[in-house]
């Protein structure tokens, strides 16, 4: 198979404007007669359906949420990035380019890369006029902040809550489109399984998780905006309900798994409590300009930290990295805290946190300031933790945050499969093997406002007058008996232990194998084990009830077994990409001070995996990159 | 710590339902109180019970699906919190804690704790949407926004569509989730032109699904976010004002 | 509530059902959000009236005189352009009207407001907000309209009054709250007026949208002080008679 990513020709400045010249294009009487079924109601979904929807497509829009407006983005707190330059600070297109690919670890497409901060600007401009309620400056002007690193002020928010604002902009402009009748709304409806006809993507098949029925939809084009796959490793910022369900399904019939090893480790998220603790709850990264990290220099020390005295704390961060010192990228942030807490140095009742202390910083500026900048964030951690930190420094670890890797898609977002469409986090996206903050927000509103509407139309275009594939095709009857086959199957086990064990086993081997550091030792472990522990799950998971009503189990069972086998790709790519790059960390590949160690001469490529069968190893085809725009450099942090 | 839940259980929207008791001896006073749900799941997999069903997803308050009527409050005592957020640290060792689900014909019962909260994206369907279709917009820093104006929008457009004011409502009233929504798109520039058709489109679907405001104000108290009543006068107001409007001269006012 | 409603997870079948009417004054009178209106209206044209009764009564404390006098005056209002007791007239109709609209929004919305939650929690409340006076509304209302109508049977048509002469109004008043029971009955109607008042008087700026969050605190405070007035004064006047400091 030849993965071609359709990157138009031209300067990277003119490519995409050459692009939608260059399309075919759909007249709009008969935009009409096209059918297409867009999953996920996200950022990315919610957004493409909208805008697909006021072009005059027929669109059909399936989630599992209650509500579109319960996607995962609504959970999205720090910003959204655009090159709009308001703060007159030297920004443009062309920086946010080379911060984004630069950020990713030139493991990006360049041409989709310069699109992504090419549009960015639009993407603010059309959330403003949907009301979306961005911070002002009294003068009644857009405001921004810096982000994650970046040199220039570039981050629009809405107070802490810019993933809801942004979603409920989308959201709101579904809405229209439902009352509208252009896009037909299901709610509760998850999707299993992908119908592909003579290589074209021509429907879904899906459960209705309150009835339990199974029902196909069918359509020109199948888009799907589905999220990532944290939920990987059990414990992760992501909701509970985020999975890889839809785009793992995809990929059993035919969509290539683009670099799944590259998954985003977030520095400053509330470590576990106990067993029971169901996710984990990002701290916002802001907290770093003000707080100092440490550890006490003994693991043995046992006194609350106010007793610890400074001599014998260990700012670690500051020791190691003088210059950005606490302030480093959040891979080299989170490696740090593993080291220490790995070594015996952790703080906590379980010993697995580092300390983020504001004593210096409350002392400095006092109180009051501290206050405006960070109390909802100090009061969420007093409500999770039972600690104020006003008094005690907070207790943080890394955790898992945004995946990276995803299905392959080419510079129209097309899969290889001929009509099937990855928009999000979904896809394997434009952040490389590291996305910067702020960045995954303005992806998905690419990607679904700007994007997909302009590229859609050039597959649409030669199918006018083919009607979509029938839902009574053989081809939709295979896979509705295969997604009721899969049910009937795991209810039938009727085993001993829960789907929660399974996923927490799961998360233990992906965490401790495949998370922060990975060697080839570990990942040979996590490739015995968890094939063992799919094993297990198919002859032991135990489920009551039917598959004919409300059944959370049975919805999550189908959710974990997916994952059982997703989570061996990831850890097959990640042993196979003999380098370390971005969020990939091999132990075997580093620089002498204990970074990230690349190896372009080999690995300067995306690795896209092709299904071949439960436990059978998938083939890799690679799409090489190139940066003709930017230079291949080695990071330093120093 | 030990606590004894009383758990309303309903095997269908028809179904008759009852309360079943079960004890949690034992439990971490660091879980929250969906993490207590998850727990007593567990142990009723192990007994072949059927777990209780209940919504959930973000578990961190934003995304507005944990809907649990907590000792007779929505979303349990603390204010300002969402089930997900409610810690038993805040709960009292030893006592009997009594959960049902939200109550409103506007929101049907589907299965134990989980209800149907779709009415309110149908509220929304209705007009609560600026009409900007993609790619027709100007540059953002065109319109000025003051501040003031900026902020109180936000204070409103924070609503994240739980459900507790119509759970708390004596009434079961959804004034203050559609005055929340309606006042986030109404309080900006941008929403003025479609202000008038907006509310009575809005106010009348709402009506479709819920009971009527007699201005009790306990879904300000039950609301996690904290949303103020001020948003109900609001859409009060400019219901009564759409009636006299002339809505042909709205352009002549800049 | 049918299952398939439920089921779908996708609520379309309204709770109230019905498509709003065509003529703009109907379809306002229709929704609850207008009927609150109208019953904040009608609320302070009764608030007007029950303030200018009360103030008009004062004159008990000034002796037969003066409050037969006002009693008259009120007769003459708006001669000579109208003839007698024909401005008064009007009133009363207004009155009657707002006491009208008044009750059949309120017995309309409390219709509504069950249909809204046909089930009822299992498990007692825990209010946090909702105070006595805003839940007793509907009690309270129906024990003043009750009261009402004793009082017109009482002292204006006479026919609960076996001393009732007509135009005498302070022999007839004095007379009526003499007796024990019927003072009781005026005190308590009193307080249950003054509770309906509390809450009447702060939710009328809420219906009809008068909100600015720098006067909220005052919208309370003149709800209190108002409702408390009212009551004071009202209860004093059977109180004083009963107790023979006005005789
Ligand atoms: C705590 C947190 C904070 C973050 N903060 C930021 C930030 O500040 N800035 C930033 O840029 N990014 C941030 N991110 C990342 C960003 O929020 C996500 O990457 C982005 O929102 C993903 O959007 P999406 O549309 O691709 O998918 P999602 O929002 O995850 O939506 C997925 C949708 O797909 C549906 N779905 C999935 N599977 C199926 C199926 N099988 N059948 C039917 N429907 C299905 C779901 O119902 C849902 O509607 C944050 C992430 C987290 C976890
Ligand atoms: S107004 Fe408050 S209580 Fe009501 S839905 Fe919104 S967040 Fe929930
Ligand atoms: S689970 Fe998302 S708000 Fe509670």
């Amino acid at each position: 198979m030849k993965l071609d990513s359709h990157v138009p020709e031209g300067p990277i400045a003119d490519k995409w404007d050459n692009h939608k010249f260059d399309v075919k294009l759909v007249n709009p009487a008969n935009k009409r007669k096209f059918h297409v079924l867009v999953v996920g109601s996200g950022l990315a979904g919610a957004s493409a359906a909208a805008t697909l929807g006021e072009l005059g497509y027929q669109v059909t829009m399936l989630t599992f949420h209650d509500s579109p407006r319960r996607a995962h983005s609504i959970a999205a707190q720090g910003g959204i990035n655009a090159a709009k330059n308001y703060r007159n600070d030297g920004d443009s297109v062309q920086r946010l380019f080379y911060d984004t690919v630069k950020g990713g670890d030139f493991r990006a497409r360049e041409a989709n890369v310069y699109r992504l901060a090419q549009v960015s600007v639009n993407i603010i401009d059309q959330c403003v006029a949907q009301g979306v309620p961005f911070a002002r400056e009294y003068g009644g002007l857009l405001d921004n902040r810096s982000f994650g690193g970046a040199q220039v002020s570039r981050t629009f928010y809405a107070r802490g809550q810019t993933g809801q604002q942004l979603l409920l902009g989308a959201y709101q402009a579904l809405a229209r489109q439902v009352h509208l009748g252009n896009v037909d709304l299901h709610t509760r409806t998850e999707m299993l399984d992908l119908v592909v006809k003579d290589g074209r993507a021509c429907g879904v098949v899906a459960r209705h998780l309150i009835t339990g029925q199974v029902k196909s939809f069918a359509g020109h084009a199948v888009v799907l905006a589905t999220g990532g796959y944290g939920n990987v490793f059990y414990l992760s910022t992501n909701a509970m309900a985020s999975n890889v369900t839809a785009a793992w399904r995809a990929h059993k019939r035919g969509a290539l798994m683009a670099n799944p090893c590259f998954t985003q480790i977030h520095p400053t998220c509330i470590p576990a409590s106990d067993d029971f603790q169901s996710k984990l709850t990002l701290m916002s990264e802001s907290l770093r300009n003000d707080g100092r990290i440490w550890v006490p220099e003994s693991g043995t020390d046992t006194r609350s930290p106010d007793q610890i005295p400074e001599s014998e704390r260990d700012y670690y961060l500051e020791r190691r990295y003088p210059t950005f010192g606490n302030l480093v990228p959040r891979d080299v942030a989170s490696r740090a805290s593993k080291r220490e807490v790995d070594e015996g140095r952790g703080v906590g009742p379980i010993k697995n946190g580092v300390y983020l202390d504001f004593g210096e910083a409350i002392n400095r500026l006092g109180r009051h300031t501290m206050e405006e900048r960070y109390d909802n964030l100090f009061q969420m951690y007093e409500r999770i933790t039972g600690d104020d930190p006003y008094k005690v420094p907070m207790r943080i670890y890394p955790a898992v945050h945004y995946t990276m890797g995803g299905l392959w898609v080419d510079y129209n977002l097309m899969s290889n499969v001929a009509g099937l469409y990855v928009l999000g986090e979904a896809n394997f996206s434009d952040h490389g093997a590291n996305r910067l903050g702020a960045s995954a927000l303005m992806q998905g509103l690419a990607d679904g406002y700007f994007v997909l509407p302009a590229t859609i139309n050039d597959y649409l275009a030669p199918l006018l007058g083919s009607p979509a594939v029938g839902t009574d095709d053989p081809a939709f009857k295979a896979a509705e008996s295969n997604v009721a086959d899969q049910t009937n199957r795991m209810l039938s086990v009727k085993g001993t232990k829960s789907v929660d064990h399974f996923h927490r086993e799961l998360g233990k081997i992906m965490w401790n194998d495949c998370g922060m550091a990975r060697s080839a030792e570990t990942l040979d472990n996590a490739l015995s084990a968890i094939p063992a522990l799919r094993d297990e799950f198919w002859t032991d998971v135990k489920i009551l009830g039917d598959g004919e009503s409300f059944n959370q189990s049975l919805e999550k069972a189908g959710r974990v077994a997916d994952f059982l086998e997703f989570g061996e790709l990831l850890v097959r790519d990640a042993r196979d990409r003999e380098e370390s790059c971005g969020g990939h960390f091999r132990v075997e590949h580093q620089t002498e001070d204990g970074e990230a160690l690349r190896d372009d001469d080999n690995f300067a490529y995306a690795a896209a995996w092709e299904w071949k069968g439960v436990g059978e190893q998938p083939e890799v085809h690679k799409e090489p990159l190139t940066f003709d725009n930017v230079h291949l450099a080695q990071r330093s942090y120093k | 710590m030990d606590l004894t839940l009383r758990v309303w259980r309903q095997a269908g929207p028809d179904s008759p339902g009852r309360f079943e008791t079960y004890a949690m001896p034992g439990v971490s006073e660091d879980m929250s109180f969906l993490e207590l749900f998850d727990v007593l799941n567990e142990q009723l997999l192990a007994d072949n019970e059927e777990p209780v069903a209940f919504d959930h997803d973000c578990r961190e308050g934003i995304c507005g699906s944990c809907a649990m009527m907590i000792d007779g409050r929505a979303h349990g005592p603390e204010k300002g919190t969402a089930t997900c957020q409610l810690h038993l640290r805040k709960l009292k060792n030893g006592s009997v804690i009594t959960v049902e689900p939200w109550r409103s014909a506007g929101f049907p019962i589907i299965k134990d704790l989980a209800v149907d909260r779709s009415a309110f994206d149908r509220i929304v369907e209705s007009g609560g949407f600026i009409t900007a279709p993609t790619g027709a917009a100007r540059d953002a820093n065109e319109i000025l926004v003051p501040k003031e104006a900026s902020d109180a929008a936000m204070d409103a457009a924070a609503c994240i569509g739980c459900g507790a004011c119509v759970a708390a409502c004596p009434n079961s009233a959804a004034q203050l989730f559609t005055a929340a929504k309606y006042s986030h798109l109404s309080l900006l520039p941008q929403g003025q032109p479609e202000r008038y058709t907006r509310v009575v489109a809005m106010v009348e679907e709402m009506e479709k699904y819920f009971g009527s405001c007699t201005n009790h104000g306990e879904c300000e108290q039950a609301c996690p976010k904290e949303i103020s009543i001020d948003f109900i006068a609001m859409l009060n107001r400019d219901f009564v004002k759409a009636q006299f409007k002339n809505t042909r001269l709205s352009g002549q006012r800049a | 509530m049918t299952a398939t409603q439920a089921n779908t997870g996708q609520h379309r079948q309204p709770v109230h059902p019905g498509t709003p009417p065509a003529h703009p004054v109907l379809r306002f009178w229709r929704s609850a959000v207008g009927k609150k209106w109208i019953m904040a209206v009608t609320g302070i044209m009764l608030l007007g009236f029950v303030f200018a009764h009360m103030v008009g009564n004062l004159k008990i404390y000034l002796g037969a005189g003066p409050l037969n006098t006002y009693a008259e005056w009120l007769r003459n209002l708006g001669e000579p352009a109208l003839p007698r007791t024909v401005l008064l007239w009007i009133m009363r109709i207004g009155l009657i009207g707002a006491f009208f609209l008044h009750i059949v929004s309120a017995a309309q919305l409390t219709r509504m407001n069950q249909r809204a939650r046909p089930s009822k929690y299992q498990s007692p409340r825990d209010y946090a907000a909702a105070s006595f006076a805003s839940r007793t509304m509907r009690w309270t209302g129906v024990i003043v309209g009750l009261y009402l109508i004793f009082h017109l049977m009482d002292l204006t048509w006479g026919n609960a009054n076996p001393r009732y002469v007509r135009g005498d109004t302070y022999e007839n008043v004095i007379h009526s709250f003499k007796r024990v029971p019927v003072a009781i009955v005026y005190i308590l109607a009193n307080i249950a007026l003054a509770i309906h008042i509390f809450h009447g008087a702060w939710s009328m700026f809420q219906s009809l949208g008068l909100n600015n969050p720098k006067w909220n605190r005052a919208r309370r405070t003149f709800a209190m002080g108002f409702a408390t007035l009212i009551g004071v004064v009202n209860i004093s006047f059977p109180l004083m008679v009963v107790t023979g400091v006005v005789k």
